[in-house]
């Protein structure tokens, strides 16, 4: 009974979400509040059958009924419960339920949060919202339906994929939806806008906290799957330019766009009709995410369905809303009443430019994913593009924007004063300059690009406690009344600064992996040593190990700097023994902010194994660099200037946005 | 500064970034793409030296050798040609015989590959795309266990 009750669970809520599509719509026409509010009941509703259905799918996980076919191919009695229950999404079917259950809440949050919405709008928001959803519960039932049994039903599961059998599984992908859907909301927001013809500085205000808050998701999502694949896949690699991750990584990039353009739209009215545009593209890029990564025209990990027909019905739905918003948009943009006037130099300007280069970037990236998908279409000719190809083009891209990144929030509204804003960042220009140089001097013949690298790094982190400082008057006024006034910033500066300096920790992360990394191909015995960037790694050997459903052969790895052990790891290889497939478990010791990877090979035909050793340098900063921007995001959302649902200013406009220092 | 002058200076900007954004994936695209081929099309290739190219097929049966050091040759077959690959370090958990391998590297002068890539997919139904695609052109593979796992 449990997957049939949530096969009907679907179709409720299709059916609901239809009634949300057009009944608020018809109020609008009618001009009837009553009929327009059926839109917010319709939203609870197909959020609680929605998660009715994810409910019962996940029960049917954890009890193991393999008459569910779904179940029965990608999960396994022997499984640890964590796995069972994030193997509900470990596969094509159950990922779109919770694809869909993350969009339902984001609706149903609209419909919580949305009573200082005009009336009309929210109705307008929901029902686009619910367009969304119509389109994939039908995709869901019509050809990704998880609840079909099998008769008879199979003694055991096939077992998940090994590779997904991790806690990974559970943060990564609702995070990247969370992600993914949240944009769901802005793009619900542009395509209202746009239907009602109205567009102002509340709807930026409106916009601004859901976009935050999807950017969040998306950051930490990526963030998440990024290290997962390090430790996982045993290569060492934190990020393969591979079009998966791009897929993921657009989105990001157009996002962030957003959520600055968003900023001049609600302080200063300007930059509208981009803005929306950015709210319409940035959830189309998530759609083509999800179809490049789910129509199993790239495989991967995350391509379980090699299904021509869904893949046909994903590209239906993302050219159906990318050309429908877009010629929406084609309609009714020039009835919208351009913005304010600014100079090229003030914090509008800064923010363009900030706009100009992530756009081009999310370019670059987009042709370097789609060019061989489309050439194959086309010439029948494979090429692939590879990490060279975007290192030579969003690299140079990202340079002039990290560079200027620490300028824009000292920068004045409307008229600013470059001069005046660089004596401000003297201190730390002097301070990434000595770091260059240091670098170049220290490690003689390090690349001058790193060393140019590193400092950007402290450029950034730098620049962003500069700001911090001037704000809050330090050294100029007593050291009490500093602290006063730090406490007293809006947490937006908080979410500023926290956000710019992540970049930076990001920065010096990536930078020093790329440029100071060392790694050791080894033929090991047994007792063998290995030295590493000042590291020895001695190999005490190899033992079996049979854990719930798998089996290891575990190597013993001591790990010890200047004659004292610092830890020990033990690398594996691992067969799953439901699906005889085999993985590699990398032994990874922490010395922060750096790592010693270690990673198990084949035995090799003359005795002992070959050995994958790493030295990653600062690696850790790639990942504590997007947390922090990730918590700089969440502080963000505290500020009660911007916090969901209250977005109604508290103090007049003039005190909102606190000068750029004096 | 005129409104107008102002807008021009933002088209400006806008025309400069997006310039720039182009040449840099044009240049981009003639130095850093790597084209694939089969053993059998790789016989009939005009390359340049320390070209880079991406070769795909099946291992052949009992060629892994792993001898000296990490060093592991093997050979990549489409059933007409074989091309020998000579790959250091660890190869990918799905590496098997007689199963399908995408590898990148550059083609020495005596016809043996010289692979810096093996690439792996992270399933059990290993079959890279581009092998599929090209041993399906030669009519040697149908879909096996890809398409019955999907049913």
């Amino acid at each position: 009974m449990i997957p049939e009750t949530g096969h009907y669970a679907l179709i409720i809520a299709l059916v609901l979400a239809v009634i949300q599509g057009s009944l608020p719509l018809y109020g609008v026409r009618r001009n009837d509040v009553a009929i327009m509010r059926t839109g917010i009941t319709a939203a609870f509703g197909q959020l609680l059958f929605v998660a009715l259905a994810f409910g019962l799918l996940t029960t049917a996980y954890i009890q193991s009924d393999f008459s569910v076919q779904n179940v029965y191919e990608n999960s396994h009695s022997a499984k640890p419960l964590l796995y069972k229950i994030t193997g509900v999404w470990g596969n094509h079917e159950g990922s779109l339920v919770l694809w869909v259950l993350i969009l339902a809440l984001f609706g149903g949050l609209v419909a919580i949060y949305g009573n200082n919405l005009p009336e009309r709008f929210r109705a307008t928001v929901l029902a686009v919202q619910a367009w969304v959803s119509i389109a994939f519960l039908l995709f869901i039932i019509k050809t990704s339906n998880p609840f079909l049994r099998l008769d008879p039903a199979p003694g055991e599961g096939r077992d998940l994929n090994p590779l997904l059998q991790d806690v990974g599984l559970a943060l990564h992908p609702p995070l990247l939806y969370a992600g993914y859907v949240g944009f769901s909301i802005s793009f619900s927001f542009a395509v209202a806008a746009l239907i009602q013809g109205r567009l102002d500085a509340a709807w930026a205000r409106w916009v601004r906290p859901w976009t935050l808050a999807a950017w969040a998701f998306l950051t930490m999502g990526i963030a998440i799957g990024s290290y997962w694949a390090y430790y996982e896949l045993g290569w060492g690699g934190w990020w393969f330019w591979d079009p998966v991750e791009n897929a993921s990584f657009m989105p990001w990039l157009l996002g962030t766009a957003l959520l600055h353009s968003a900023i001049v739209m609600e302080k200063r009215d300007a930059l509208k009709i981009w803005t929306v545009l950015l709210a319409i593209l940035t959830f189309s890029l998530s759609l083509l995410g999800t179809f490049l990564v789910r129509s199993g025209v790239l495989t991967s990990v995350h391509a379980f369905a090699v299904d021509p027909e869904r893949g046909l019905y994903i590209l239906v739905i993302l050219v159906l809303f990318t050309g429908g918003s877009l010629a929406l948009f084609a309609l009714r943009a020039n009835q919208l009443k351009a913005g304010g006037v600014f100079a090229p130099i003030s914090r509008e300007g800064a923010l363009v430019f900030n706009n100009l280069l992530l756009t081009a970037s999310c370019g670059v990236v987009f042709v370097g994913t789609l060019y061989p998908l489309a050439l194959e279409a086309v010439t029948g000719e494979k090429i692939s593009v590879g990490a060279p190809f975007f290192n030579a083009t969003f690299g140079p891209l990202m340079v002039p924007l990290l560079l200027a990144l620490p300028f824009g929030p000292f920068l004045a509204w409307k008229r600013a004063d470059l001069a005046g804003t660089a004596e401000r960042l003297y201190a730390v220009m002097g301070i990434s300059f000595a770091t260059f140089l240091l670098i170049v001097w220290l490690r003689d013949g390090a690349p001058v690009l790193a060393a140019f690298g590193l400092a950007l790094g402290i450029w950034l982190i730098g620049g962003a406690i500069t700001e911090l400082a001037f704000r809050v008057k330090l050294f100029k006024v007593d050291l009490s009344e500093s602290v006063r006034r730090f406490i007293n910033l809006p947490r937006a500066s908080y979410g500023t600064a926290l956000g710019h300096s992540g970049v930076g920790v990001m920065v010096l992360g990536v930078v020093a992996v790329m440029s100071f990394e060392q790694e050791k191909i080894l033929a090991m015995q047994p007792g063998d040593t290995a030295d590493i960037a000042g590291y020895t790694v001695k190999f005490d050997g190899v033992r079996p190990y049979v854990g719930d459903n798998y089996r290891d052969i575990v190597g013993h790895f001591v790990i010890s700097r200047n004659g004292r052990i610092i830890a020990e790891v033990d690398p594996a290889k691992r067969v799953y023994i439901a699906s005889g497939m085999p993985t590699t478990e990398a032994g990874i010791t922490t010395v922060f902010p750096s790592q010693v990877y270690v990673s198990l090979g084949d035995p090799l035909d003359a005795g002992g194994f070959s050995v994958n050793l790493y030295h990653k340098p600062l690696v850790i900063l790639i990942w504590l660099g997007a947390l922090i921007m990730t918590i700089g995001a969440v502080v963000s959302l505290t500020d009660r200037r911007l916090r969901v649902g209250a977005p109604k200013r508290a103090a007049p406009r003039g005190a909102a946005m606190p000068a750029p220092a004096e | 500064m005129t409104r107008k002058q102002r807008r021009l200076v933002l088209i400006g900007a806008a025309g400069t970034t997006l310039a720039l954004a182009a040449a840099l994936v044009l240049t981009a695209f003639q130095q850093t793409i790597v084209f694939f081929n089969t053993p059998s099309e790789l016989a009939t290739q005009d390359l340049s030296p320390q070209q880079r190219i991406r070769l795909g097929g099946i291992v052949a049966e009992g060629s892994v050798v792993r001898g000296r050091g990490t060093e592991v040759s093997f050979a990549v077959t489409d059933q007409i040609a074989t091309v020998d690959v000579v790959y250091e370090g660890i190869l990918p958990d799905l590496f098997r015989e007689g199963q399908g391998v995408v590898t990148e590297g550059i083609l020495d002068t005596e016809g043996v590959f010289m692979a810096d890539t093996v690439l792996a997919k992270h399933d059990e139904n290993y079959m890279p795309k581009e092998v599929a695609d090209a041993l399906k052109e030669q009519g040697l593979w149908q879909h096996g266990k890809l398409e019955s796992s999907q049913q």
